[in-house]
C-alpha cells in the first residue's frame, strides 16, 4: 500500500548540510495501523512531510498504491500536531470539514452526508456552526480528524496529533482513532514521540534511530485487538512491549552521533 | 457597551468642543472665525443647493471610483508580489522609488500626460492611496501560516481555490489595515487633485472661497471634508466588522488565554 524505500533527506543550510533522514525503508499494508516512534529530533516530521508529498526527498522514493509520490496524493489526508494552525479560523467547523470535499467537486448532497457523518464520528455533531477557536484544544483536533475522515482517504497520516492536548483528552482521542480505524478500514501511519501511545495504538511500531535516521526496529504489537485504556495498559504484555521499545530508544540515543551538521 | 452609551461617547467630545467654540465666539466680531450658528447657516446655504450636484457629488464619485480602483489594484498587485519571490525582488527598488515620491508633485505631470479631466484626478488618488494597500497586502500574503499552507496543499487546494479560501482570508486583517489608511490619503488627494486647473469640485470650491475671502464659506467646505471623513470611516467599520468577525473573535480568545 505505502512503501518507503531508501528515503534520504539532506537540508542545505548556511553552515553546510544537515542530514535529517539517512536511509529509511519500510512497507505498510492496506488497512494497517502503524506507529512510528523515535527520540525527539529523529526527523519524524521530515519523514512525514516526504511521505505526504510536501517535501521532495534527496534520495529514495515513496510509493502509494503503486504510484510514486511527488506531490500530495489524492488518497491521503494529514492531521498535524498544531490543530490551532491547521484549521481555517475564518471558517466554521462545518465549512472546515467541507472545504476539501468542495474542492474535489463532490456534489452538495453527498457532501452534506459525509460532513455530518464525520462530525458525528468524532462526537462534534452539536457544534457545526462554531468557529474552531471557540472550541477546546481536544475538540479542535477532533475537527481536524473529522475533516480527514470526511475526505475518505486510503491513508491517514498523523504527525504527533495529540502532543499538545491534556492527558485525559489524549486517552479519549487515542480510542477515537482506534474506533475510526476499525470502522473505516483506513490505513493509518501515526507518528509520535510517546512510547506508551505507540504501543497502545499500533499493530506495529517502527522505532527510528536518532538523527541521521534509520529504522532501529520494526516491532509487531501482539496485543489483543480490543484495546482498553485500563486493562490493556496494565497488562503484562503491554509492560514488556513498552519496556522493549524504551530500551530500543535508549539504545538509539546512545548511538547518536553528535556531528549531524557536517560543514563542507 | 450599550448603544446609548456608545452614541454618548461618540458625540460627547464634539458637542463639548462646539459649546466651547460657541462660548468663545459669543459677541465676537472676528472676521476670520464665524460663530457656530453662522457656520450652520452658511453650510446650509452653500452646500444644500445646486452646489451639491455641481461640486460635491462629482468629487465624491471620483473619490469612490479612485478608492475602489486603489483597493482592487492594490490587492491584486499585492497578492502577485507577495506570492512570488522573484516578482518581489524585481519590484522592490521600483516600489521604493515611487513610494518616496509625494503624490501632489505628480499633479502637474499627470495634467500634462492625461489632461485636466476626471481620469487625471482619479489617477492622482490612486497614485498616493495605493501604497498602504499594496504593501500591507504583500506582508499579509507572505505571512500566511505555514501549517495552514501545508494543510491546504495536502488537501490539494491550489490555484484560485487556494487564493479564495487561504490567501485572501489569511491576509484580510492586514489588507483591512491598508484599506483604512488609504481612505484618508484618498480624501486628501481628492482635494489636492482639484486645486490646480480645475473648475469644479470640493477642493476647487474651497480654494475659490479662500481667494474670495469668503471665510464662513471656506470653513463650511472644511466641515464638509470632515463629514466625508466620518462617513468613510463609518462605511469602513461596517465592512470591517463583517469581514474580520472571525479575527476579532480569535484575538479575544487568545488574549483571554
Amino acid at each position: 500500500m505505502l512503501s518507503v524505500s531508501g528515503l534520504k533527506k539532506v537540508y542545505q543550510v548556511d553552515a553546510g548540510e544537515i542530514e535529517a533522514v539517512r536511509n529509511l525503508t519500510f512497507d505498510i499494508d492496506a488497512g494497517e495501523l502503524v506507529c512510528i516512534v523515535g527520540p525527539s529530533g529523529a526527523g519524524k516530521t521530515t519523514l512525514l512531510k516526504c511521505i505526504s508529498g510536501l517535501l521532495a526527498p534527496t534520495a529514495g522514493t515513496v510509493t502509494l498504491a503503486g504510484k510514486q509520490v511527488t506531490e500530495p496524493p489524492k488518497a491521503m489526508a494529514v492531521v498535524f500536531q498544531e490543530y490551532g494552525r491547521s484549521l481555517f479560523p475564518w471558517m466554521t467547523v462545518r465549512d472546515n470539514v467541507e472545504l476539501p470535499l468542495k474542492n474535489q467537486r463532490v456534489p452538495r448532497a453527498e457532501r452534506e452526508t459525509l460532513v455530518n457523518e464525520a462530525l458525528a464520528a468524532v462526537e462534534l455533531g452539536h457544534v457545526p456552526d462554531s468557529y474552531p477557536w471557540q472550541l477546546s484544544g481536544g475538540m479542535q483536533q477532533r475537527v481536524a480528524i473529522a475533516r480527514a475522515v470526511a475526505y475518505r482517504p486510503q491513508v491517514l497520516l498523523m504527525d504527533e496529533p495529540f502532543a499538545a492536548v491534556d492527558a485525559q483528552t489524549r486517552a479519549d482521542l487515542e480510542d477515537l482513532i482506534r474506533s475510526i480505524w476499525k470502522k473505516l478500514g483506513v490505513t493509518i501511519l501515526f507518528v509520535t514521540h510517546d512510547i506508551d501511545e505507540s504501543v497502545y495504538l499500533g499493530q506495529r511500531v517502527i522505532v527510528l534511530s536518532n538523527s541521521p535516521t534509520v529504522v532501529q526496529e520494526d516491532l509487531a504489537i501482539d496485543l489483543p485487538d480490543e484495546r482498553d485504556q485500563l486493562s490493556t495498559r496494565s497488562s503484562a504484555r503491554f509492560g514488556e512491549l513498552r519496556g522493549h521499545v524504551y530500551e530500543q530508544i535508549q539504545l538509539a540515543k546512545s548511538k547518536a552521533q553528535t556531528g549531524a551538521v557536517r560543514v563542507k | 457597551m450599550s448603544t446609548g452609551k456608545r452614541i454618548a461617547y461618540f458625540l460627547g467630545l464634539p458637542i463639548l468642543l462646539i459649546l466651547v467654540w460657541w462660548a468663545a465666539t459669543l459677541g465676537s466680531t472676528n472676521f476670520y472665525v464665524p460663530t457656530p450658528g453662522k457656520l450652520v447657516e452658511t453650510f446650509w446655504r452653500v452646500w444644500i443647493s445646486n452646489r451639491f450636484f455641481t461640486d460635491f457629488m462629482p468629487s465624491i464619485i471620483r473619490l469612490f471610483i479612485g478608492l475602489a480602483a486603489t483597493i482592487v489594484l492594490g490587492v491584486v498587485l499585492g497578492v502577485l508580489i507577495g506570492s512570488f519571490r522573484w516578482l518581489r525582488s524585481l519590484f522592490e527598488p521600483l516600489l521604493e522609488f515611487f513610494r518616496a515620491v509625494p503624490p501632489p508633485v505628480l499633479v502637474p505631470l499627470l495634467m500634462l500626460l492625461i489632461g485636466i479631466n476626471d481620469q487625471m484626478k482619479i489617477v492622482v488618488i490612486i497614485s498616493g492611496a495605493i501604497w498602504p494597500v499594496l504593501l500591507n497586502t504583500v506582508e499579509g500574503v507572505r505571512a500566511v501560516d505555514q501549517v495552514l499552507s501545508d494543510t491546504s496543499r495536502t488537501y490539494r487546494i491550489t490555484g484560485m481555490a487556494r487564493l479564495r479560501y487561504l490567501v485572501l482570508p489569511g491576509a484580510s486583517p492586514q489588507i483591512m489595515t491598508g484599506v483604512r489608511q488609504c481612505l484618508s490619503i484618498g480624501l486628501i488627494l481628492m482635494v489636492i487633485s482639484e486645486m490646480f486647473g480645475s473648475s469644479a469640485g470640493l477642493g476647487f470650491t474651497i480654494v475659490l472661497f479662500q481667494r474670495a475671502f469668503a471665510v464662513p464659506e471656506m470653513w463650511s467646505g472644511i466641515a464638509v471634508l470632515g463629514l466625508v471623513g466620518i462617513g468613510l470611516s463609518a462605511i469602513f467599520q461596517l465592512v470591517e466588522r463583517r469581514v474580520l468577525r472571525w479575527y476579532h473573535g480569535l484575538r479575544e480568545v487568545q488574549r483571554d488565554n
